[in-house]
C-alpha cells in the first residue's frame, strides 16, 4: 500500500505475538518530517513494541514498514544496523549511557560508529552539550551526574548525527516533573529545528502535550486520534 | 472565580476607578476572559451596598463623572475570609461525562469513543496550555500548570474509565 504524500515512516497492518500473547494485532501509523506524535496506550497495550518495530530492532510477523520509500524488510540486517546508526536517533528511559565513558565521548560515540575521527566526533558533541545546557558535565561519567542531567547528556547523543527520526520511549519516566519538562523543552525544539519527527512513547498526557498529535495504542491496536473528533 | 473578591482584593493596593479595576482584572486574570464594564460597574454597586467598599471621591471633567472606589475593614475582612477558605472540587465535568458514558451504554452507542473523543479535546488543551507556557512568564507558566494538572487528572479518569467499561457496561445493563 502507498504511504500517505510527505510521510516519512509508514506502518500498515502491523501484527506481533510473542507465543501466544499478542502484542500489535492491525496496528497503523505515519509520521511527517518535523512532526511529533505521541504514542500512548496503557501498560503492555503494544505501545513499545510498536516503537521497536517501527525502528527495525524487532521485525513484525506481518505487515509493512516504509521509511522514505523503502520497505523495511526488503533490507539486510546491515542495512537496517546503518540506518539506526546513521538515519534514526534513541532515548531511553534510564538513558542507557555507556558508564565507562564520559559524557562527552557518549555523545560522540554514534559519530564514532559512523566513523567520523574522533575530535571531529567530539567538537560535535560537545555542540550538542551546549544546546542542551549540560556543556559542563563533558568530562564527568553517567555515574557522576544526576537523572536529569544524565537524560540531557542521553537527548544530545541521540540528536548527534541530525537523525531524520527520533525514537523517544518513556524519555522523562525516571525524572521529576520540573526535569522531566525541560528534558521534554529541549527534545522537541531541538527536533523541530532540524526538522527531525519524533517518535515519543508515553503514558504521561503531560510529556504528550509537547507532541503535535497523538495516536492510542489498545489491545495492540492503533487510533489516530485526530479522527476521533 | 469570584469576581467581587477577585475586585476587592485589587483595592487593597489602593483606591483605583471602576476602569483601573477593569484594566487590572484583564491584565492578571482575565486572559482568556476579559471583564465587560458592566460587570464591574454592577459589582462595585453591590460592594457598596454590602459595606465593603466606599466611594472615595468623584471627578467630574469633561464626560460623565468617575468614581473612585476604596476597600473599607469589612472589605478587607471579607476578602481575608475568602482566601482562607479552600475551594470546592470541581466536580461537574466528571458527573457530565459519567452520565454521557452510561447513557450511550444503556442506548447501545459507542462509549469508548465518546471517551476518546473527550481525551482528545482534553490533550489538544493541553497542547494550548503547554505551548503557552513554553512562550510566557513565570506568572503564565504557574497559571497553565494548575490547569494542566486539572486536565490531567481528568484524562487519568478518563483513561480508567475506558479500562472499566465493559465491567460497567455489566452493571449498566444488570
Amino acid at each position: 500500500m502507498t504511504p500517505p504524500p510527505g510521510s516519512l515512516l509508514t506502518a500498515r497492518d502491523l501484527r506481533k505475538a510473542y507465543g501466544p500473547t499478542v502484542a500489535l494485532d492491525g496496528a497503523e501509523f505515519s509520521i511527517h518530517p518535523g512532526e511529533v506524535v505521541a504514542v500512548m496506550g496503557p501498560s503492555g497495550s503494544g505501545k513499545s513494541t510498536l516503537l521497536h518495530c517501527l525502528a527495525g530492532i524487532v521485525p513484525p510477523d506481518s505487515g509493512s514498514i516504509t521509511y522514505d520509500g523503502r520497505e523495511l524488510a526488503g533490507m539486510s540486517d546491515a542495512e537496517r544496523s546503518a540506518l539506526r546508526r546513521s538515519e534514526f536517533g534513541f532515548v531511553f528511559q534510564f538513558g542507557q549511557l555507556v558508564p565507562e565513558l564520559t559524557c562527552v565521548e557518549n555523545v560522540a560515540l554514534p559519530l564514532r560508529l559512523c566513523g567520523t575521527p574522533r575530535r571531529k566526533a567530539e567538537r560535535a558533541a560537545l555542540t550538542w552539550l551546549e544546546r542542551l545546557e549540560v556543556d559542563d558535565l563533558g568530562g564527568k561519567r553517567p555515574g557522576e551526574v544526576s537523572g536529569g542531567q544524565g537524560q540531557r547528556v542521553a537527548v544530545a547523543r541521540a540528536l548527534v548525527t541530525a537523525p531524520r527520526v527520533v525514537f523517544a520511549d518513556e524519555p522523562t519516566g525516571a525524572l521529576d516533573s520540573l526535569n522531566g519538562e525541560r528534558v521534554m523543552e529541549l527534545l522537541t525544539d531541538a527536533a523541530r529545528s532540524t526538522n527531525a519527527a519524533v517518535v515519543l512513547v508515553t503514558h504521561e498526557a503531560r510529556v504528550a502535550a509537547y507532541s503535535d498529535r497523538e495516536i492510542v495504542v489498545r489491545d495492540g491496536r492503533s487510533r489516530d486520534m485526530e479522527r476521533a473528533v | 472565580m469570584s469576581i467581587g473578591h477577585t475586585l476587592l482584593g485589587l483595592l487593597e493596593s489602593g483606591p483605583r476607578h471602576g476602569y483601573d479595576l477593569k484594566r487590572a482584572f484583564d491584565e492578571k486574570f482575565g486572559q482568556d476572559r476579559p471583564l465587560h464594564y458592566g460587570q464591574v460597574y454592577s459589582t462595585m454597586s453591590r460592594l457598596l451596598k454590602h459595606g465593603l467598599v466606599e466611594v472615595d471621591g468623584i471627578e467630574t471633567g469633561g464626560g460623565p463623572e468617575r468614581k473612585r472606589y476604596a476597600i473599607t475593614e469589612a472589605g478587607v475582612t471579607d476578602v481575608q475570609r475568602w482566601l482562607a477558605t479552600p475551594e470546592k472540587p470541581e466536580e461537574y465535568l466528571q458527573s457530565t461525562l459519567y452520565t454521557k458514558v452510561v447513557l450511550a451504554l444503556l442506548t447501545h452507542r459507542d462509549a469508548a469513543g465518546i471517551l476518546d473523543i473527550q481525551r482528545a479535546e482534553h490533550l489538544r488543551s493541553m497542547r494550548v496550555l503547554t505551548d503557552r507556557k513554553r512562550k510566557g512568564d513565570l506568572a503564565d507558566q504557574l497559571i497553565c500548570d494548575h490547569a494542566l494538572f486539572h486536565l490531567e487528572a481528568d484524562l487519568r479518569w478518563l483513561e480508567l474509565t475506558t479500562a472499566r467499561l465493559d465491567k460497567l457496561r455489566a452493571e449498566v445493563a444488570a
